[in-house]
């Protein structure tokens, strides 16, 4: 309203306090950056339970849900595989990305809605650019995820999954694109969607939905078999590609196909989680109370 | 600096000089519902300003503008001159906040929970240290840094959050409400403590409050109503504008409602 005298009017040079001396240099931002993750490593040290429950649920899939259908759903000869093999060790990879979507959603949603609202106001008036520290924020949660996707794959080997040697490692940055893709998901969806303020209705209707029609529990090829409209939906779940980029990079194997869908929802889910915390246009302004 | 509609601040202290906190002209709705209209205040330089309304006269809606989680659409904020729309890094450098609700992590620490705001406010590890202690020492919390924030009392988490917003060394404190839910005594020490802070740090301090017992004869009050500010200025003044006894009338004169007597709003509102 008063765009003729307000740029003029400005100060050129930061007071003596304040930014001027601790300001937005590029070190700031790694100290800002680094924050963020201490702050995530240090409450998820805290909460054991939260770590305990994020492995075990995975751990149910593979022994009691695998085991059953083991002799059910032989998986044949597909890529990435070279041979038959056991219906335990397909899920992993569609278990892995459960791993990082129920992170990404829980520490999205844990931050905007409960007790935990102020967390993210306090995030929010750093001086630092939104989206860095969104960015921040999502960098954070995924190498969390990541952590708790080597332990489930320690767990699953000790359990007898057959994994290969060198996936350990080539599984790594598919795990690091997929966590970025699904927190940002999460953090889209926190920002939107106000009916599912508590974690059940999470999981039934967005986690669930996104998790059994994808490729995670039976391969496409039988879904198609099945109902062709199923297909179709797993298709054009991108949930289905975060599975199979895990998959295909567990056993060394460039998968394209995922990788560019991972990376394209990445960024428009990155973009998304930005603009819908934007203060000029994003939702915050349309709810009366948020943060009280 | 004053904008327009603003009785009673245009002290001399004011003239010639930036304000620490100015709002001019804002006004804002949530959808059809007006929260905010047309409100002008100005916080001077180490001044200590109180925000005095009822619950839903605005408060909030304007906290959460001036800390920017809204954008400010009609109108104009500015923090030591740099206008937070345009400016938000360098403005925000210059804010400390406490909010209306609870916002430390209750599981980290009290010093961890004022790193972590030293982190975000991108400032080197040592510094941050030396910063947390002596602001903790500030609101004398410094025996209690290495206890979990959860372990703490109410007046005692409240005390954190305000030294918490100190870490960074702002210009200007803004608080919400902040004696809300706590008992007599420990209301009394954060008053106490915030505006020894006001005084020896030269710290600006918007107040914003719907409990009379925390405002001073010498204190200048803003009287927010239903979104519109109905008078600032001196206590004083505004009580001899009225034509009133004390505050308490001449804020029942000004909006037609009650303040609430101060024994019933222990438990917050």
């Amino acid at each position: 309203m008063s765009a003729g005298t307000s740029a003029a009017a400005e100060p050129a040079t930061l007071g003596t306090r304040g930014a001027g001396h601790h300001g937005l240099t590029l070190s700031g931002y790694a100290i800002c950056l680094r924050g963020v993750m201490w702050r995530e490593a240090l409450r998820f040290i805290h909460q054991r339970g939260r770590f305990l429950s994020a492995l075990v649920r995975p751990l149910v899939w593979l022994v009691i849900f695998a085991a059953g259908w083991r002799e059910v759903l032989g998986v044949s000869i597909m890529p990435p595989y070279h041979t038959y093999i056991l219906y335990s060790t397909y899920v992993v990879p569609g278990l892995l990305a459960m791993i990082q979507f129920f992170y990404g959603m829980q520490s999205s949603l844990s931050m905007v809605y409960d007790r935990e609202m102020g967390n993210m106001r306090v995030l929010l008036v750093s001086p630092f650019p939104r989206w860095f520290l969104l960015v921040s924020r999502l960098t954070a949660s995924m190498v969390i995820s990541v952590i708790q996707c080597y332990a489930f794959m320690v767990l699953a080997w000790l359990w007898g999954v057959d994994l290969p040697n060198g996936g350990w490692i080539t599984v790594l940055p598919a795990l690091i694109l997929s966590g970025f893709m699904l927190g940002a998901m999460g953090m889209v969806l926190s920002s939107l969607i106000r009916q599912l303020e508590n974690f059940a209705g999470v999981m039934n209707f967005v986690i669930f939905p996104l998790f059994f029609a994808s490729s995670a529990l039976y391969p496409l090829w039988q879904v198609q078999q099945s109902s062709p409209l199923l297909y179709q939906v797993c298709l054009l779940n991108p949930f289905t590609y975060a599975v199979e980029l895990a998959r295909f990079s567990l056993y060394s194997t460039f998968n394209p196909l995922a990788l560019a869908v991972v990376l394209v929802c990445t960024i428009i889910f990155t973009a998304a989680a930005i603009l819908a915390y934007d203060p000029a246009r994003g939702l915050m302004a349309r709810r009366p109370g948020a943060g009280t | 600096m004053d904008g327009p509609g603003l009785p009673g601040l245009s002290t001399s202290s004011l003239a010639g000089e930036t304000p620490a906190l100015s709002v001019e002209g804002v006004s804002h709705a949530y959808g059809e519902r007006r929260a905010l209209d047309d409100v002008s205040l100005a916080v001077p330089r180490g001044g200590f300003v109180a925000l005095l309304g009822l619950n839903g006269a605005g408060k909030t809606t304007l906290f959460s503008l001036i800390t920017r989680l809204f954008d400010t659409r009609r109108g104009r904020i500015s923090v030591q001159g740099f206008d937070i729309s345009r400016r938000p890094g360098a403005a925000l450098a210059e804010l400390g906040v406490v909010f209306q609700s609870r916002t430390l992590d209750l599981d980290l620490t009290v010093r961890d929970n004022l790193l972590y705001h030293a982190a975000l406010h991108g400032m080197g590890r040592r510094l941050a240290r030396a910063r947390a202690e002596a602001a903790l020492e500030d609101v004398a919390l410094a025996d209690r840094a290495r206890d979990k924030a959860r372990r703490l009392s109410g007046g005692q988490m409240r005390r954190v959050e305000i030294a918490r917003a100190l870490v960074h060394e702002p210009s200007v404190l803004v608080l919400d409400e902040p004696t809300v839910g706590l008992d007599v005594a420990s209301k009394a020490a954060i008053v106490d403590q915030v505006r020894a802070l006001s005084r020896t740090r030269g710290v600006a301090v918007l107040w914003a409050t719907h409990l009379l017992d925390e405002i001073e004869p010498g204190d200048h009050v803003v009287v927010l109503h239903l979104g519109k500010v109905l008078a600032a200025g001196e206590m004083s003044e505004i009580i001899a504008a009225s034509g009133a006894a004390d505050l308490r009338a001449a804020f029942r004169a000004l909006t037609g409602a009650a303040v609430p007597a101060p024994e019933t709003v222990e438990e917050g509102g």
